[in-house]
């Protein structure tokens, strides 16, 4: 299951912040951290402001500071929805 | 100079004038479409993939709430109607009242009653004129909306939305009536509604699959997307009509300078005529005065 990545989106209302392949991503929700592994379960989360780190496919980490929004995982496809902190 | 030339003259410097005016709006829009453009494109990854998440639970979830359960017997209807704020932009304006009032007409014919919000001082205008009421209006970033233009609009359709009908304000169901830019040279004005959502038809039997799993409870999720959710096609829409505000000022003021153009070649050519009816005239004055005068000596001798 190696081959399997995950396809991340981090967009904001007025842009697309970053894409990429990713092995995890972590984020903080209403109910707590999260991490989000390869066939994770289909999720929808509303963030809480803070950091939400991305672990990208070849072994960079790439850390988004968000003031809110919400994380959607389905098939794979995970979309980071929210506005940066200024 | 002859009086006839000295108007035609006149006429055609006022036309330069004008013509050097349109000439710089045109170029001006030209230069904002796609800056405009670039606007639109960026905003799309955002309410594409805010859709997709709102219709998916829509879809798999059989949570009541407000956002996509349909009233059974909608009574008021909010429309929000984008314009622009200056005219000078062909029948841009006029294209998105007409559109507006063709959709308040079926809303009404439904037996709905509705409440007109407006964007930009053309529709404004266009209301007060009239004498119809507006509930709501925005004026003043037509051409270059912000999020946060878009995120008050939306904050008083969503409070409009989510009171009660029989409350003052209170309405049903939101339409959006917009200019979609579709190319440079076609845009369209469209009538979307925003709320509540249609769900998509599914074969399951709702209420068995949960097929999200909702960090926190669906109910949490759902109100702090439905804000999200309107400001991000809010948005998208006035980025839209702005785009389209600026194709259509483009066209319109490209066809005021060719007619301007057109306007100073016929001129020229009257006063070319002018000007050559003058001089033949002042020859035949000429002539005529030389030949009376030597027809008047030749008979003293």
């Amino acid at each position: 299951m190696s081959a399997a990545k995950l396809t991340v989106e981090v967009v904001s209302p007025e842009k697309l912040i970053w894409s990429g392949e990713a092995t995890m991503v972590s984020a903080k929700t209403l109910d707590g951290n999260i991490g989000i592994l390869v066939d994770h379960i289909s999720l929808l989360g509303v963030l809480e402001p803070g950091v939400v780190s991305i672990k990208g496919a070849d072994g960079s980490v790439e850390d988004f500071n968000m003031a809110d929004g919400f994380i959607s995982v389905n098939k794979n496809r995970v979309s980071i929805l929210g506005e940066q902190a200024k | 100079m002859g009086a006839q030339l000295r108007i035609y003259r006149r006429r055609m410097r006022s036309v330069k004038a004008t013509k050097k005016i349109t000439r710089a709006m045109e170029l001006i829009s030209s230069s904002r479409i796609v800056k405009a453009q670039q606007r639109v494109r960026a905003t799309s990854p955002y309410t594409l993939e805010i859709t997709n998440v709102v219709n998916s639970i829509a879809a798999y979830s059989n949570t009541e709430h407000p956002l996509i359960s349909a009233v059974a017997n909608p009574r008021r209807a909010a429309v929000l109607i984008i314009t622009a704020d200056r005219g000078m932009a062909g029948a841009y304006s006029n294209a998105a009242i007409k559109e507006g009032d063709l959709l308040i007409s079926g809303l009404k014919a439904k037996g709905l009653a509705v409440d007109t919000y407006l964007v930009g001082r053309k529709a404004v205008n266009f209301y007060k004129f009239r004498d119809r009421a507006i509930s709501g209006s925005w004026t003043g970033f037509s051409d270059n909306p912000t999020l946060d233009n878009a995120r008050e609009v939306s904050a008083t359709l969503i409070t409009a939305f989510l009171s009660d009908t029989d409350s003052a304000g209170g309405v049903d169901e939101l339409y959006v009536v917009y200019t979609e830019f579709k190319s440079m040279i076609t845009q369209t004005p469209v009538s979307v509604a925003f709320l509540p959502l249609s769900a998509p038809q599914s074969d399951q039997p709702r209420g068995i699959m949960a097929m999200y799993d909702f960090e926190s409870s669906a109910e949490t999720v759902l109100n702090a997307l439905l804000p999200r959710y309107v400001e991000a096609r809010v948005f998208n829409a006035m980025l839209q009509s702005a785009a389209s505000e600026h194709a259509a000022r483009r066209r319109a003021m490209k066809s005021a300078t060719d007619n301007a153009d057109e306007l100073i070649k016929s001129l020229t050519r009257l006063a070319n005529a002018a000007r050559q009816a003058e001089i033949t005239q002042e020859l035949s004055e000429i002539v005529g005065g030389a030949e009376a005068l030597a027809s008047a000596s030749a008979g003293s001798e």
